[in-house]
């Protein structure tokens, strides 16, 4: 454990979990995204929906989202932010299954028509991780650059993935495979060490039995809330 | 590597003749791969982040919920009418720690020592000793880094998660650090501290986390005061001479046991203790219906 956990880390209130914890979910979120998010709906689950107001989760997530950090003494204030910039948002609550306490589904839209559904976990001490994208696993916690390829479950997909990480001199410090069924949808987890060019990204687009790519990178990036 | 046994830091004191808070800092820069100033640094930082959260404290703000707020004041206000029952210095320490309690359930910028829960207890000591002992930054920047120690040890081998180990794990941890930290500005060497933090830990084992709500607000804010008082008598006995006669590891491994031992329903999940009481279920049941509570 980093000392620094210990004393540490500075952090608007009240709690790790349901404060801090939900900044990062939407912070990753929003990286995740890649875009200017037009409109969010967030459907709080278990001890989020029922202790949510009190530990100002719904806050935290739009703050995340904004591109906030989690010292961020704006965060009670995020709301606002988020409408006075022109980003729609509606709160619900939901019954996801087999989902941990504290968990959050984002229905999110950017600027350009794209979409992402992600399922996030806060699990405790700020800890987090993105369960779910577009109904499909991804275990994501945020903590290196990662890639996210969903494609057809058939022959080569890993092979070509990592054939153009080692061509772009990208180590892999973890891949994770899964699948809705054989021969159905699956999905790559690739947590890399280095960051991926945009080329890179692109060209996985265009390949055939790929069906999205989702990239989350570490770099601070473009405009940041104002 | 994280220290799991306070022994083993007392013992390379010994051995290297350092001083506590040096070995805990070293061990920080070889594990970060930082050098020993930007360490130090780091540390300093957030101790000029604890006394920032101190001096925006407000009386006006309420939490969320209406359940708290402008205590830390009528606290403040009752010491400065000038005669107290303990005294200015505990009085300005549960001050500070209840203030500190509130500013975090109030969605302020506070740092999380070692939970966001318990963070008023170790700013209010120290804080508080700084402004009546007249200490340089330094000195307290070290006293940051005993309390880290003990803390690292806590984590490692106990628990710092009330979802983990109960109110012990953070009320409990966080008052084991304070009176370590303040045990070494007080002149203890490595096994005083050590002692400071297990008079004060035996304490407070056990301790439930029965959150009324869910919400880190009663008990916790007020915990946090009473958490700092019973510091305070641990440190004052390690000065007076008095040893615990448990020995420190096996204290932070009897906070372990207890841990595990205690049910779900007192472990953060607001289902047994304070949380089920007919009051707190009237605070439930109303905040769910959306009516303001605190008025």
């Amino acid at each position: 454990m980093n000392l620094f956990d210990i004393i540490g880390p500075v952090m608007v209130g009240p709690s790790s979990s349901h404060t801090a914890g939900a900044v990062r979910i939407g912070g990753i979120s929003k990286k995740l995204m890649r875009e200017k998010i037009k409109d969010a709906e967030i459907l709080l689950h278990g001890s989020f929906a029922s202790t949510g107001t009190g530990h100002g989760t719904k806050q935290a997530l739009v703050a995340g989202l904004l591109g906030m950090e989690t010292d961020d003494e704006r965060i009670p204030d995020s709301l606002e932010i988020a409408t006075s910039q022109g980003i729609t948002i509606k709160f619900g609550t939901t019954e996801l299954r087999n989902a941990h306490p504290n968990s959050v589904k984002m229905i999110l839209h950017g600027e350009s028509g794209k979409s992402l559904e992600i399922i996030g976990q806060s699990l405790g001490g700020g800890r987090i991780n993105i369960s779910e994208i577009d109904g499909l696993t991804a275990n994501v916690a945020g903590d290196y650059p990662t890639l996210i390829v969903h494609n057809q479950d058939q022959p080569g997909h890993v092979a070509s993935v990592t054939a153009m990480l080692a061509h772009k001199s990208v180590n892999i410090a973890e891949l994770r495979l899964y699948r809705s069924g054989r021969g159905g949808m699956a999905v790559m987890v690739v947590e890399c060490d280095q960051e991926l060019p945009e080329e890179a990204i692109k060209w996985l687009e265009k390949q055939e039995g790929i069906v999205k790519v989702t990239y989350l990178s570490l770099l601070d990036n473009e405009e940041d809330t104002e | 590597m994280s220290f799991r046994l306070l022994q083993e830091i007392c013992d390379r004191c010994k051995n290297e003749e350092k001083e506590f808070w040096q070995i805990v800092m070293e061990d920080d820069s070889r594990e970060r791969g930082v050098t020993a100033e930007e360490s130090f640094q780091t540390m300093r930082n957030m101790y000029h982040d604890m006394k920032r959260a101190d001096q925006s404290y407000k009386a006006d703000r309420k939490s969320a919920s209406g359940l708290v707020g402008g205590e830390g004041a009528k606290m403040e206000a009752y010491r400065l009418q000038g005669k107290t029952l303990l005294g200015d210095f505990a009085t300005e320490v549960m001050e500070k720690a209840i203030k500190m309690g509130e500013s975090n359930a109030c969605m302020r910028r506070i740092v999380a020592a070692p939970t966001a829960g318990s963070c008023g207890v170790l700013p209010a000591v120290l804080l508080t000793y700084q402004t009546n002992y007249k200490c340089s930054e330094e000195t307290m920047t070290k006293a940051l880094f005993v309390a880290a120690g003990i803390g690292e040890v806590l984590a490692e081998s106990a628990s710092i998660a009330g979802a983990e180990g109960g109110c012990q794990a953070e009320i409990g941890s966080a008052a084991a650090m304070a009176a370590g930290s303040i045990a070494y500005l007080e002149g203890s060497d490595a096994t005083g501290i050590s002692h400071a933090a297990a008079l004060t830990l035996k304490s407070l084992l056990g301790l439930t986390c029965d959150p009324v709500a869910g919400l880190v607000e009663v008990p916790c804010v007020k915990r946090n005061a009473t958490g700092a008082m019973v510091a305070l008598a641990g440190v004052q006995m390690v000065l007076a001479g008095i040893k615990s006669v448990i020995p420190p590891d096996e204290v932070v491994d009897t906070m372990y046991r207890i841990g595990n031992q205690l049910p779900a329903c007192l472990r953060e999940t607001g289902e047994g203790g304070l949380a089920v009481t007919p009051t707190a279920k009237k605070v439930e049941e109303c905040l769910n219906k959306g009516c303001p509570l605190g008025e």
